[in-house]
């Protein structure tokens, strides 16, 4: 027989990678960002783009936190979206491949310049726009990466960078739609 | 009608309205929808009732939704139009009532410009509907309109917003008809997983305190549901509590229901709540009125919880047992699987519990006192007890509106719904000046039916200007007012919360109700003393006119029983009458408890 759930709950909270195939059509974003501020869940990144111009379906990448209540209901939330077709927690459902893409802008001269480029190789960064006092680096990789490179590149001469945000998707055969 | 032949957009939405079997839509004109206007008036299939204010055209909306069962429809202008349809479609998002809201909007190529009477509809309702569109093309209106009403109906039902720019109303486009195939993405579940019901009945099987809890949700899954629910209530023998929502779902006068729940909820139905071991939920959704102190909310049962929203599931309250789906379908099969699983309920068990309720029930916690001299007081309860006994001689079928605030509250706990559909009062939002455009829906939906709002002196003044709605469609609803010259329910959290300290809560300056109904050519009544109640409430009755019936209630009563907010279900104030020491210890309101509402 069941016990009774204790009234008082889990309150550790954990990181969830969320995708969210929604139909590509004006204000589906809107939807969902308003759904994150109105009801107070986190949103730690978000991206999105259309992923089939046939059947005009666009997909939501988006890295939330929370108890494993707010999860749930975050997930239930999104489902419920009229334009949603569906939600996936890849975070749960078995092991994925998360990624971000970055452009990192390092400005300087000298060994600076040299060590920047040294370290860009290390870390397979590619160099996408470079001037005789600048470079852009184009880089790909988990969130940590592109946390490790960034560090190193500010005493360098770091300018800006630019991140995607995380786009995640399960390993092995099937999709979330499938 | 050829494929080929076009229509205007305007003629779209008439003939997409009148394929969804809409009789009757509420609305107020502007510039933006002048030409559906134009429309209306070479036709007869769709009757219009002019509000007086673009919120009441909600209001009755919701009113003739809930009351039928079917879609209320609103059409507004643009801009204040859609604006002051917000309030409305929030309640009607809250209540989960399926409303379709037609709103204007500037031309297409003046949306962004700041034109006059534009607002940005959909961005401003997107939170406060179930789903919006904008059509941008007038050979996509019909199936938008068509999806509209889907959307609105289907799964819990909600608010849905169809933003028309005047030049899609003009333009002219092809028809397109109800679609064929079923909708892209929504597709909500009704049916629900056998498993899910087989643990359901296994957990009720073996309770030996066990409570139904039954919620809205019953109410629009149609009167079905509420057979269903009556009929499982039978076979089980477990008691019933319902919540505001859920009034008319199952009889008021059966044995087994212990009332409403809640924060104004009865003592046995709180109690039992409080101490069951296996509750069934079915179509409510633990509201923070329904639940007290979450950390102490029935804090040894085992919960079962369906509902056709799965966010509503593990919102507030972790249950044991989920179960998605529509009410009379999780209904038809716990009756079926109670019926075919051969474990043997506790009935020993379950006779104790029915004597420990009739022991609470014994409290008699709805009692009040009031004296019986033809000069006395009358007392807000008596009022709404008076009421319901008289319109109970008549036999006639009635339908009860409320306002918000003391008098929602009495009359939820003094009338006894016998049936679903009967009972319109806003619910979640708590909207004040929702009875009387509710009223007003339910009349136009019920021609030959008795509806009453019963209403406060301070919430009828919100909406006061549809009185004159009343009159000029000749709607009989009559008006009950328990005017006790404050906003009653603030003063009561004035008093026990705050000191006493009556901030802003005097209703000042009131118009003389009866004079009031006549000019807007009605009929006004008063009852100052208990000798005029009756005599008022029977003439109110006999007019065939809207009625304002003025009843000047004792000032000072409280609404008991009341948890707190914050306090848990076993620390529940009783009124002034109870005299037998409360079993818990009378909760001071914890700092935790001030900041809620």
């Amino acid at each position: 027989m069941l016990k009774a759930l204790s009234p008082s709950q889990d309150t550790s909270t954990r990181q969830a990678v969320i995708a969210v195939l929604v139909e590509n059509e004006a204000g589906v974003l809107a939807r969902v960002i308003g759904l994150f501020s109105g009801r107070g869940y986190n949103i730690d990144s978000l991206t999105v783009a259309p992923v089939d111009d046939e059947k005009q379906l666009s997909r939501i990448t988006i890295v939330t936190s929370g108890t494993a209540m707010v999860i749930e209901q975050i997930k239930a939330q999104l489902d419920r979206l009229v334009p949603v077709h569906k939600v996936a927690d890849l975070t749960v459902e078995g092991p994925h491949i998360a990624r971000e893409l970055a452009l990192i802008k390092v400005a300087g001269a000298g060994e600076k310049r040299v060590e920047a480029l040294r370290i860009a190789d290390a870390f397979r960064a590619r160099v996408v726009d470079a001037t005789t006092e600048s470079f852009v680096f184009e880089m790909t990789g988990a969130t940590d990466k592109i946390d490790a490179f960034v560090a190193l590149m500010r005493p360098l001469g770091l300018v800006e960078v630019s991140r995607t945000g995380i786009v995640a998707i399960a390993r092995g055969p099937k999709g979330i739609d499938g | 009608m050829t494929a080929t032949e076009t229509l205007s957009g305007a003629e779209i939405v008439l003939r997409a309205l009148k394929d969804q079997g809409v009789d009757v839509i509420f609305g107020y004109p502007g510039g933006a929808v002048l030409p559906i206007y134009d429309a209306l008036f070479q036709q007869n299939a769709i009757r219009h009732i002019l509000v007086r204010h673009e919120q009441a055209a909600v209001h009755a909306a919701e009113g003739y939704a809930r009351s039928t069962g079917k879609v209320g429809v609103v059409l507004v202008t643009s801009g204040p139009g859609a604006t002051n349809a917000v309030t409305g479609l929030v309640d009607a998002l809250m209540d989960s009532i399926p409303v379709v809201c037609l709103t204007g909007q500037v031309p297409t190529h003046l949306i962004g410009n700041d034109a006059f009477q534009e607002a940005d509809t959909t961005g401003i309702t997107r939170p406060a509907t179930k789903h919006n569109y904008l059509v941008k093309d007038v050979n996509a209106l019909g199936r938008i309109l068509h999806e509209a009403f889907y959307v609105a109906r289907s799964g819990r039902p909600g608010p849905v917003v169809v933003d028309l720019p005047k030049d899609v109303l003009i333009g002219r486009g092809v028809y397109q008809g109800m679609p064929a195939t079923p909708h892209r993405s929504y597709r909500p579940v009704v049916d629900p997983d056998p498993q899910a019901i087989a643990q359901a009945v296994r957990i009720l099987k073996n309770a030996k305190r066990p409570i139904v809890y039954a919620g809205g949700g019953v109410i629009n899954s149609g009167p079905e549901a509420s057979r269903l629910l009556t009929e499982f209530v039978h076979l089980t023998g477990f008691p019933c509590t319902n919540t505001l929502m859920g009034l008319g779902a199952f009889p008021a006068s059966d044995p087994q229901f212990l009332g409403m729940l809640g924060m104004h909820g009865t003592y046995e139905a709180n109690l039992a709540m409080h101490g069951c071991d296996a509750m069934l939920n079915i179509g409510a959704r633990f509201d923070d009125r329904v639940t007290g102190r979450l950390r102490d909310f029935s804090p040894n049962s085992l919960k079962i919880h369906a509902d056709i929203d799965p966010s509503s599931i593990n919102k507030n309250v972790r249950v044991d047992c989920a179960i998605v789906g529509d009410a009379t379908r999780v209904l038809a099969a716990l009756i079926a699987a109670w019926k075919a699983d051969p474990t043997k309920p506790d009935t020993g068990a379950l006779a104790a519990w029915w004597k420990q309720i009739d022991l609470w029930r014994s409290r008699d916690c709805l009692r009040y006192r009031q004296d019986a001299s033809p000069k006395a007081v009358i007392k807000p309860q008596h009022a709404i007890k008076r009421l319901y006994e008289i319109v109970r001689e008549t036999g006639r079928d009635v339908f009860i509106t409320t306002e918000v605030g003391q008098h929602q509250m009495w009359a939820a706990q003094f009338w006894k719904f016998e049936r679903p559909n009967r009972w319109l009062t806003s619910g979640g939002l708590g909207t004040m000046g929702y009875g009387l455009p509710a009223a007003m829906g339910a009349q136009i939906a019920h021609p030959e039916a008795l509806v009453i709002d019963i209403a406060g002196e301070a919430s009828i003044l919100m909406n006061i200007q549809e009185m004159s709605t009343l009159a000029q469609y000749r709607l009989p609803v009559k008006v009950f007012i328990l005017n006790n010259e404050y906003m009653g329910m603030v003063r009561q959290w004035q008093e026990l919360l705050h000191g006493g300290r009556y901030s802003e809560s005097y209703s000042a300056a009131l118009p003389d109700f009866v004079k009031l109904a006549e000019s807007f050519h009605g009929v006004g009544l008063r009852a100052k003393t208990l000798a005029d109640l009756d005599d008022v409430i029977r003439e109110m009755l006999a007019v065939d006119r809207a009625v304002i019936a003025d009843i000047c209630v004792d000032k000072h009563e409280n609404c008991f029983p009341m948890i707190p907010s914050g306090a848990a279900h076993n620390e529940m104030i009783l009124g002034p009458e109870d005299e037998a020491p409360s079993g818990a210890a009378q909760p001071g309101v914890t700092e935790e408890g001030m900041v809620l509402v």
